[in-house]
């Protein structure tokens, strides 16, 4: 394929009078690991949230593959193959951890109703598919102390990870981390690091992270881009836009 | 005038004054909803408590009206903050489900009591105002009704007042912004909580004593606190101007339904306004937008 | 201690996984088949009646259980299941027919009601089935054309392909085997992709949308299957009840299907049956309670709502999950003993979190 995977075309998101994003475009190459950084209210997550459908983009393209998903329901969004962690994460809490798993698998299908109903010999063949295919998410994620916990009952570190297995299971093609190594300690942090890197090289997956965190974005991000107030101010490796004089600026608020 | 003239202004009059009643409870369930979250579905059975606490006093007591009046409404202030303290505040942080289930069980164990302590009968007693009428321009209102009316409107005023002027006033709003940080600012909000409580209880406790000589001093008045959730989501949930605007609205509406409308529409109307309020305008006439951020 | 030595998924997914599961449910239904041999007609009545709440308290469980929707207004789906299977009777519709006829009407009445449930959520929805239930409630009362107004309307024996079930000791297997059915039905459903997309729209909303669930169409969903369900409860509850007016299905029958799931434990079939059984034994243990207690205060009449409501306090406050929930800590205090930890099921202490702008 040629061209970017996702490709936000001057893109724009307008809350009355207020401009939260103008005028974005930022482009993601297959196989690349993206980190978006700058500093509070630059938009990032608005960014996140307009290619996920949570917001109606006031301007502009949104294109997957070539095709403008800007007005696409909210709801196909993962089954194109676009998958999201959230900032404050967003698990169900009263449910198991295999079935916060077993949730990432829905856009594969469960069945028709009736034979979920009569739980047919073909679904039961079915779940047993989507269990071992979480099964080796929970594998990779090294999740298996937690496999029948209860969510609200684990530690915050386990649920970000919980919240990554679940993106996961649904076999994305490009995935959101929205702040994934906020709230984690520093051990957390390098188990995340080595688990993006394996994510994009053995699992194949596109990676676009939002964060803070500078070591983490240095040691795993190929492309980095750095926004405020709503437009991209600087791209490049990480040390070109580390040393970027505008980003420079940008943070220090001058 | 001619008659139908007369009879819309009659209707409109009477509309007005079932409205104040309707607001009054409205009033008194936004303020807990606003200060603690907490949907209070046993504000009827206040209503309903305080009715036979007056009938008990007036006619088994033989007191005056004038004088039952603050003796009641502090009584139930003051059961009210009890509610709160003891029961209420334990379920805090906790869904807002629970809050209605929470108070549901005290509406059922309310009504149980009273039904125990005073009988199921219906009963009935006198205010200084009741069977007379004073006509203006044609339109006959009870004095009664005209007493209320003003009752509701000082009330209104004074909540107002209270809200915007004092100490007490101005740390419960902050209270309902924000529990935490009015909590880290040292406001006491679990007391603070309590006290609003108390308030919403003199609010129920005026209101039942007004409304039971109109209507009858019975178990059914909680029914009441129906009325009054379409009058708040009319109005705009949460909004206290808003509740007023929404009861006197419902109680006009109701009105012109008995008469311009087929029959049986009478009874339905306050609820069917409430679906088309919350379908069309989630947010009312003067309630605000939000939006859930992720 | 209990260990699982799984060798396929698929006895992980079981209904019964161990052999004491076997054994106790199976001694369960075979009381449950043997009863009528043993009990008296009046009690195989009464359990007739607490099978059919079973069912309706199962019907809402899925929707406020599992979905997290708040109904108050479930009677209306009751009345509408029982007048559509009266009518239906009426016009010659035999009763295997009718039944399942009932139930889809009463579902049909519930996809309606659900699309409100797309714009409002919590409290309001909350609202909204209150102020449905009683509008309902008048409309069956006005509308006298079908369903005999407030003068009532009869409802004709059951028949099953000729033959009378409308003696309690029939009928009560008629009851047992549509709860039976119910259950099997929502207990698949609920282990199985819908029943997943439920608790994941019931949980976190933003979450179902980024994971592809339709969350609209689930909600709405969910309410046509609630009410269907009741719907069919309804259809039974015509039989016992026998004359049908409007005012055997008020608000305060919506309230008694609430504390039902609410007692028994939010998001648990059994939970559910659990809640049924008990609401409505209580008024007859309040009875029992009447005649232990001095004369002046046995005659008064609110003790009965009294205690329903204490009891429904006393769970909110202190056990949020309901009898299920007390089961499963009952149990596993059996299977650990003597190693049960009292923090086992400690709920953490949670801040509060506005509800204000869902």
């Amino acid at each position: 394929m040629t061209g970017p995977l996702l490709e936000l075309d001057k893109v724009a998101l307008h809350f009355g009078g207020l401009a939260a994003i103008s005028d974005l475009s930022i482009s993601v190459n297959a196989g690349e690991v993206l980190a978006v950084i700058g500093p509070n209210g630059a938009g990032k997550t608005s960014m996140l949230n307009l290619v996920t459908r949570v917001f109606e983009a006031t301007k502009g393209r949104i294109l997957f593959k070539g095709q403008d998903i800007a007005r696409a329901p909210r709801s196909k969004i993962a089954h194109l193959g676009i998958a999201r962690t959230f900032q404050n994460i967003e698990l169900f809490d009263a449910a198991s951890v295999l079935d916060n798993l077993l949730l990432g698998r829905h856009r594969f299908g469960a069945g028709a109703w009736w034979q979920q109903v009569l739980r047919t010999p073909g679904l039961t063949r079915r779940e047993e598919d989507h269990r071992a295919k979480v099964e080796t998410v929970i594998e990779f994620l090294d999740l298996s102390a937690w496999r029948n916990a209860q969510v609200a009952s684990l530690p915050y570190g386990v649920r970000k990870v919980v919240e990554l297995g679940r993106a996961l299971c649904s076999e994305p093609e490009i995935l959101f981390l929205d702040e994934p190594a906020s709230g984690l300690n520093p051990e957390e942090t390098r188990d995340l690091a080595f688990w993006i890197d394996d994510i994009r090289s053995d699992l194949g997956i596109t990676v676009v992270m939002i964060e803070h965190d500078m070591s983490l974005v240095s040691a795993v991000a190929d492309r980095v881009v750095c926004m405020a107030q709503g437009r991209v101010l600087a791209q490049g490796t990480s040390a070109e836009v580390q040393a970027h004089p505008d980003v420079i600026s940008a943070y220090l608020g001058t | 005038m001619s008659s139908a003239l007369e009879l819309f202004a009659q209707l409109t009059v009477n509309g007005i004054a079932v409205g104040a009643i309707y607001a009054l409870v409205a009033l008194g369930i936004v303020l807990i909803h606003k200060a603690t979250e907490v949907l209070n579905f046993a504000h009827g059975d206040l209503l309903v408590l305080s009715a036979f606490s007056a009938w008990a006093l007036i006619e088994g007591a033989g007191l005056p009206f004038w004088l039952v009046l603050p003796i009641v409404a502090l009584g139930i202030g003051v059961v009210s903050y009890g509610i709160d303290a003891v029961i209420v505040r334990r379920i805090a942080g906790q869904p807002q489900f629970a809050g209605v289930m929470l108070t549901i069980a005290l509406a059922f164990m309310l009504r149980g009591l009273v039904m125990m302590g005073f009988g199921t009968d219906s009963q009935s007693y006198d205010t200084p105002w009741s069977g007379q009428s004073t006509t203006v321009l044609g339109v006959t209102i009870a004095d009664l009704s005209l007493v209320i009316m003003g009752v509701v409107f000082v009330i209104a005023a004074l909540l107002w007042v209270f809200f915007r002027k004092t100490r007490l006033g101005v740390a419960m709003q902050a209270a309902s912004q924000n529990q935490l940080a009015a909590h880290l600012n040292g406001v006491r909000v679990k007391r603070l909580n309590s006290l609003v409580w108390a308030l919403a209880g003199v609010t129920a406790a005026i209101a039942g004593m007004f409304l039971a000589p109109v209507t009858l001093v019975d178990t059914a008045l909680w029914l009441i606190t129906l009325k009054a959730l379409a009058a708040i989501v009319l109005g705009g949930f949460g909004s206290l101007p808003g509740a007023v605007l929404g009861g006197v609205l419902i109680g006009l509406i109701e009105q012109y339904a008995g008469v311009y409308l087929p029959d049986g529409f009478k009874d339905i109307a306050a609820y069917l306004v409430l679906i088309a309020v919350l379908i069309l305008k989630p947010n009312g006439l003067l309630g605000d937008a939000h939006g859930r951020r992720v | 201690m209990r260990f699982d030595y799984h060798t396929r998924y698929r006895q992980g997914f079981a209904l019964l996984r161990h052999p004491s599961d076997w054994l106790a449910y199976g001694l369960l239904a075979v009381v449950l088949l043997a009863l009528p041999f043993f009990a008296s007609t009046y009690l195989i009545g009464e359990l007739g009646y607490v099978l059919i709440l079973c069912i309706a308290a199962m019907g809402l469980m899925a929707l406020t259980g599992f979905t997290g929707q708040v109904s108050l207004g479930h009677a209306s789906f009751v009345a509408i299941g029982a007048y559509a299977h009266a009518w239906l009777l009426a016009q010659g519709v035999p009763f295997v027919l009718a039944l399942p006829l009932a139930g889809v009407i009463s579902a049909e009445a519930g996809l309606v009601v659900g699309i409100p449930a797309i714009r409002v959520s919590g409290l309001y929805l909350a609202m909204v089935t209150l102020a449905f239930s009683i509008v309902v409630e008048q409309v069956i009362g006005m509308w006298r054309g079908v369903t005999g107004g407030f003068m009532g309307m009869l409802v004709e024996t059951p028949r099953i392909f000729g033959v009378s079930v409308g003696a309690p000791k029939y009928f009560y297997y008629v009851c047992l085997f549509v709860a039976v059915l119910v259950l099997l039905a929502l207990a698949n459903l609920m282990r199985s992709g819908i029943g997943r997309a439920f608790t994941g729209v019931r949980d976190s909303e933003a979450a179902a949308y980024a994971l592809g669930i339709e969350v609209k169409r689930v909600k709405v969903g969910a309410f046509g299957l609630s009410a269907g369900i009741t719907g069919l409860a309804g259809a039974l509850m015509a039989h016992h009840i026998g004359y049908l007016t409007p005012d055997a299905f008020t608000l305060l029958l919506s309230l008694d299907l609430v504390l039902m799931v609410v007692i028994g434990g939010m998001g648990s079939l059994r939970g559910a049956i659990l809640g049924a059984v008990l609401i409505s034994f209580l008024p007859k243990g309040v009875a029992l309670l009447k005649s232990a207690l001095p004369d002046a205060m046995a005659r008064q009449s609110g003790l009965e709502i009294f205690v329903a409501g204490l009891v429904l306090a006393l769970f909110v406050l202190f056990e949020p999950m309901g009898l299920n929930g007390r089961w499963l800590k009952l149990r596993a205090l059996f299977e650990s003993f003597p190693l049960y930890r009292r923090d086992t099921f400690r709920r953490q202490k949670t801040y509060m979190k506005s509800e204000r702008s869902r």
